[in-house]
């Protein structure tokens, strides 16, 4: 803490005007003395000798003349062993240790922080002295969880610096120095297993930036395969409010193939995170067979806490993102929802009184939103291995309607897009990704012809459907009602998942790869059927056949039974592959 | 203690927003003004050096500008305590009914948010002996839903009922922008219905001050914590959301804030969330469970307030014409209890709604004249059957005897395997004779 003192001129809201004597900067951490009470609050606008500070609490009690105390830090995130299974608050407050100290409410003034000091972690040096190392790389390893968590030299050291000591393997708390490096001049530093890093910053202690080329499963069919997500990819999936967004990505923590997830609940619901904290610990992660909670970190500011801790906590959740990844980890974050954090910037910035861009949001909404998606990546690491950080944002338009600021500004920066429409929701179909809207610039688990010749069945289909709405059934052809059934049965057996069921929920690339081929024959193939009638109840049968199918687990007897079936019921049928349907089966092998 | 210093000058007066000069005043505190009308009370909402705004309660029409105003050192609070029971008070937290002022144990309103560590999932039902609450869209203690409805539809008469009916220890009402009738008639009701000795209302009707009705909320669900508290499950009733959110639109425009969307304020899903979170089932505790009428002008779910509040609440109950909807109404929280109610609950109320579905499908098409065949017949006759003895809001059964009614109806009209209901369950289920 600096010698730096000011005091309060002003108060609006949560913003207060502070009037100081020595030097302040931009985005500099305050407190504001309310009594006994000390209120953190960070600077936005400085003018002259009066800083403008957004007060991370209520403000009620403040008056003119409180003391304020500079900090001289920027907004800062602990980054040590001990984030995983963590629950914060935006400003990185483990809220088990609120509670702990504050009982049932979350009254202001409390801090805590972010790294637990007393606890002992078993160091293991890597590093030898007279090593030359720079920010970023690793001098030892401590086990976290299933994970070798890396004790990297702070970010924020620029230059080369020299191993002088290193602790012997042992345990030690984060606050313990466990080396000493000196830099170019031979000064001494002492180096901890945490430190502090600016939430705000990039953390850009990579090689290079890789081209997000590898597919992050996520199980989801509808996803991997038509609108695939890349590890270090960015995602948004905006929808009306009971579209499902938060079923979608609350599936997505579970079974998404990354080594670490972060969600951030921004500005929702309490009761979601409830639900996230009474169920993860109870589940197993399938990639190390531990506790789901041990490999992901929750950032938790719902609806109701403070709105500038809420503009935070996306900061503050891709920060901890960025140094998982520096260890060579995958890492998922997931921030629902982004539009809340718009809807922070817009109430700060209508205190500031800025001149208002469209519907009030701040006039750099779009750069603020394209800056956050760009901290996602897939990088290249000093120590040669790769690490990224995935972005998956949820967006709550208001209406619906996909116009809207935030949702536009959004589709400009993300690779995937997966909007959630009210039509689909509305007739229980899940997820409600509408196929015909969304899209990706990510390669799909499966071949993508055979994606082009699904997507084509999908979108004739829907043309052949919005015809009958206006000439009915009876005036359309044969042909043109078979193509119909084929789109509804694809709909039915591969967009449409059943979230909620462990099998159906949990579709993995191969058989993603497998149930296409099935389905590509059989979508693929002419059926000499005689009437309407006929080829419903064919196509119906087949729909039944193909979710029982789906609610087999993969290559178990069951599933071998009901494909055999499936495969019966068509031989029974008289159907013949078409010659581009055989291609392309041919070909993808 | 500091003297309550007194000033004597009023710097300016726009709608109900006045501004005076004055030191060592704390954000947000309160202040008694002496009009000729009378004294009001007035809060703090803006401090710029030694210019402090206040919105003034009873609002700012014949305020001069040498009124005088005293600073009372303490914030908006609201007395607690078991004597609030069968009260009425007013937005300033004065008694609306004969009965004396309270000012003991005077608690702040509009506290801080519960740490969700301390929360419980939410995982009991909240009987209310309406079927298309209790059996299709059960609401779970602790739950926050709104009442979507358009101006003329009895809302308030189903607020009364559940007021009446619900398995609630403690009831707190709160009217903002109430018609005096309606204010009446819950005053009515609750008496006759037993009830009144469990509730507490806070009133504002639609003839009082603006900045009264944005009092409202929060005394309601400060009262509403504090019993919760003491380990009772307490039922918030509210009335109407969108006159509230109004209030907070004139206020802000009042003090030249950015419009965002319609010319509510940008911070209006704060704002509402605010309230809302404050639905909780305390670990070791009590419970508030929050239902709110919101109007929706013009029917459109997509005006700012319902929208914004659909984003924030666990579902919503949809009336319409008389009847909770069960299309546009949902309980996102109902899978966490149905399960355990009656093993036919879950079952009986997909099939009575996939049934309901088709039965609107064929509704339509009989409206355009197609011809109706033997299915469709049946279809209709449950349709009407299920709208009059199920759906219609003077239905009064527990949930049991919902469901069986629910059978019978299907026995009325189908046939065990026309149903889509799994076998095991029609045996047992399905009325005998």
């Amino acid at each position: 803490m600096t010698e730096n003192k000011g005091k309060v001129v002003s108060i609006n809201g949560n913003l207060v005007s502070v009037e100081f004597d020595g030097n302040v900067s931009m985005n500099e951490i305050c407190y504001v003395f309310v009594g006994d009470t000390a209120l953190k609050s960070e600077v936005i606008r400085i003018k002259g000798n009066v800083a403008q500070v957004q007060v991370y609490e209520m403000t009620d009690g403040i008056q003119c003349g409180d003391t304020v105390e500079f900090t001289g830090d920027m907004l800062s995130a602990d980054l040590g062993p001990g984030l995983l299974g963590q629950i914060y608050d935006g400003l990185q407050n483990p809220l088990p240790v609120l509670a702990e100290q504050a009982g049932w409410f979350l009254e202001r003034g409390i801090y805590a922080d972010g790294l637990n000091a007393e606890k002992k972690w078993e160091f293991t040096p890597t590093a030898k002295i007279g090593d030359v190392v720079r920010a970023g790389e690793h001098i030892g390893t401590v086990p976290e969880g299933p994970f070798t968590h890396k004790i990297f030299i702070p970010f924020y050291l620029l230059g080369n610096y020299t191993v002088k000591s290193i602790a012997d393997k042992g345990e030690y708390n984060v606050k313990e120095t466990i080396a000493v490096v000196t830099d170019e001049r031979g000064r001494e530093i002492p180096v901890t297993m945490s430190f502090k890093w600016p939430v705000k910053r990039a953390v850009k202690c990579y090689s290079e930036r890789l081209a997000p080329t590898q597919t992050m499963e996520t199980k989801v069919r509808l996803i991997d395969s038509f609108f695939p997500v890349a590890k270090g990819g960015t995602y948004c999936t905006p929808g009306p409010f009971g579209a499902g967004k938060t079923v979608l990505q609350h599936t997505t923590s579970k079974y998404a193939d990354v080594d670490i997830v972060i969600i951030a609940a921004c500005g929702e619901r309490a009761g979601e995170v409830v639900e996230t904290l009474t169920e993860f610990p109870e589940l197993t992660d399938p990639k190390t067979g531990r506790s789901l909670m041990e490999r992901t970190i929750i950032i938790c500011n719902t609806s109701s806490m403070p709105v500038a801790s809420r503009e935070a906590s996306v900061y503050t959740s891709v920060t901890l993102a960025e140094y998982y990844r520096q260890m060579g980890l995958h890492v998922l974050l997931l921030a629902d929802s982004t539009s809340r954090w718009a809807q922070a910037l817009r109430e700060m910035s209508g205190r500031l009184e800025e001149i208002p861009g469209e519907e009030a949001f701040p006039a750099y909404l779009e750069s603020y939103i394209a800056a956050f998606y760009e901290r996602a990546g897939y990088v290249r690491l000093p120590d040669g291995s790769t690490g990224s950080v995935t972005i998956g944002g949820t967006v709550s338009p208001a209406g619906g309607n996909f116009e809207e600021p935030v949702t536009q500004a959004t589709l400009k920066v993300v690779g995937a897009f997966h909007g959630l429409s009210r039509e689909r929701s509305d007739a229980r179909k899940y997820p409600a990704i509408d196929p015909l809207i969304s899209w990706s610039k990510y390669n799909s688990v499966i071949d993508s012809e055979k994606l082009e010749f699904c997507k084509s069945i999908i979108h004739h289909g829907d043309e052949i459907g919005s015809m009958m709405k206006v000439i009915g059934e009876e005036g359309t052809t044969l042909l043109d009602y078979i193509t119909y059934l084929k789109s509804e049965m694809l709909d039915a057996v591969y967009l449409q998942q059943n979230s909620f069921d462990l099998v159906e929920a949990n579709c993995s690339r191969t058989r993603q790869r497998y149930v296409t081929d099935k389905l590509v024959y059989i979508l693929g193939s002419n059926y000499a059927l005689q009437n309407k009638d006929d080829a419903r109840g064919f196509f119906n049968r087949m729909r039944q056949k193909f979710i029982d199918w789906n609610y087999t687990e993969f290559e178990s007897e069951a599933f071998k039974k009901a494909e055999s079936e499936i495969d019966e019921l068509y031989s029974k049928s008289d159907g013949k592959i078409s010659a581009p349907a055989e291609k392309l089966l041919k070909d993808g092998e | 203690m500091r003297v309550n210093k007194v000033y004597n000058r009023i710097e300016s007066i726009t709608g109900n927003v006045i501004t005076v000069r004055a030191n060592d005043v704390k954000y947000k505190e309160l202040a008694q003004i002496n009009t000729r009308f009378g004294k009001s009370l007035a809060q703090v909402n803006k401090i710029e050096g030694d210019i402090v705004s206040l919105q003034v309660f009873a609002g700012g029409q014949g305020v001069s500008t040498g009124d005088e105003v005293r600073f009372l050192g303490h914030e908006m609070r609201v007395s607690f305590g078991e004597d609030l029971l069968g009260r009425i008070f007013n937005g300033s937290g004065e008694p609306r009914d004969k009965g004396p002022a309270l000012t003991d144990n005077m608690q702040p309103i509009g506290g801080p948010s519960v740490n969700p560590t301390k929360r419980i999932l939410a995982n009991r039902m909240m009987r209310t002996n309406i079927p298309m609450i209790d059996m299709f869209n059960t609401l779970v203690v602790s739950q926050k839903l709104p009442i979507f409805s358009i101006s003329g539809e009895p809302y308030n008469q189903l607020l009364a009922r559940i007021a009446m009916q619900a398995e609630a220890d403690v009831i707190v009402l709160g009217g903002m922008g109430l018609k005096y009738d309606d204010f009446l008639y819950f005053k009515d009701a609750l008496s006759k219905g037993g009830a009144l000795s469990k509730t507490v209302m806070f009133i504002h009707t639609a003839s009082d001050p603006t900045v009264e009705c944005m009092m409202i909320p929060d005394m309601v669900l400060a009262v509403a914590e504090q019993f919760a508290l003491q380990n009772k499950d307490v039922l918030v009733l509210l009335t109407d959301m969108t006159n509230f959110a109004d209030a907070m639109k004139e206020i802000a425009i009042t003090q030249e804030q950015v419009p965002s969307n319609r010319g509510y304020p940008g911070d209006l899903y704060s704002q509402l969330a605010a309230r809302y979170e404050k639905a909780v089932d305390f670990a070791d505790s009590g419970s508030v469970t929050v239902l709110a009428v919101t109007t929706m002008p013009g029917d459109d779910v997509t005006h700012p307030v319902p929208d914004n509040t659909g984003y924030i609440t666990e579902g919503q109950y949809y009336l319409k014409g008389g009847r909770i909807e069960p299309f546009g109404s949902l309980s996102r929280l109902k899978q966490n209890v149905n399960g355990k109610t009656r093993k036919d609950h879950r079952a009986l109320m997909d099939a009575m709604i996939r049934l309901y579905s088709s039965y609107k499908e064929t509704l339509e098409k009989k409206n355009m004249g197609f011809s109706m065949s033997r299915w469709d017949e049946k279809l209709l006759k449950y349709g009407e059957l299920f709208e009059s003895r199920l759906m219609s809001l003077s239905v009064n059964l527990p949930l049991e005897a919902a469901l069986d009614l629910g059978w019978e109806i299907l026995a009325d009209c189908f046939e065990k395997d026309e149903t889509g209901i799994k076998s095991d369950l029609t045996d047992e289920f399905w009325p005998k004779g």
